[in-house]
């Protein structure tokens, strides 16, 4: 079977939605940070990089549905939980070093990017886990 | 769990492309089930016997009467 279909969906959406997130981001920057825009405009204005980054975990959701071959899907679904498992630890531990004043802060956006790498976790826990089947 | 799938594709001449097509499953996941490193769905077992026109048991080895 050639790429699927679901795959090819999903790559097109996080193409565009990572050229929305650039294009939205550096707009919210120029014009919050340099324009020093406040008020309601600049929270609506601060929110909007954050709506291509929660359309990337709507991508993978929907292409997890989309998925036909069954066993992608397993090796798609084991990548996210490992993902989510990576990015929560992280995150859990984070939060109590910082509680402890033993830690910097950090904005919680950071969380998202961490799960993203996770995803890179997930695949190596998939190559492992097959080359240990073997 | 155990399963005669590389034979019956290799009897037939087909690669693992060929019997993912026939499938419509990924060749990573024909792979994936001829080494026994997926147990496929009750529905893509049928598929599979169905290719080949066997029963799934001719197919599939029972986990229970592995030896």
């Amino acid at each position: 079977m050639a790429q699927g279909f679901a795959i090819k969906r999903y790559n097109r959406a996080v193409v565009l939605l990572s050229i929305a997130y650039v294009v939205l981001l550096i707009s919210a920057l120029v014009v919050i940070k340099r324009a020093g825009l406040t008020g309601p405009l600049a929270y609506a204005l601060a929110i909007l990089p954050a709506l291509p980054i929660i359309g990337m975990f709507a991508a993978i959701g929907l292409y997890l549905v989309r998925e036909s071959d069954e066993y992608l899907r397993l090796l798609r679904v084991r990548q996210a939980l490992v993902a989510s498992g990576f990015a929560l630890s992280i995150a859990t531990a984070w939060g109590f070093l910082e509680a402890f004043d033993l830690a910097p802060h950090i904005e919680a956006y950071w969380i998202a990017v961490i799960w993203f790498a996770g995803l890179g976790v997930g695949s190596c826990v998939n190559v492992a886990l097959a080359a240990r089947q073997q | 769990m155990k399963n005669r799938l590389k034979s019956l594709r290799a009897e037939r001449g087909w690669s693992q492309v060929d019997l993912a097509e026939r499938l419509e499953v990924s060749r990573q996941s024909v792979i994936a089930i001829e080494t026994g490193r997926y147990d496929p769905s009750l529905p893509l077992a049928f598929k599979i016997a169905e290719l080949f026109d066997l029963a799934i048991e001719e197919v599939f080895t029972s986990p229970s009467k592995e030896s």
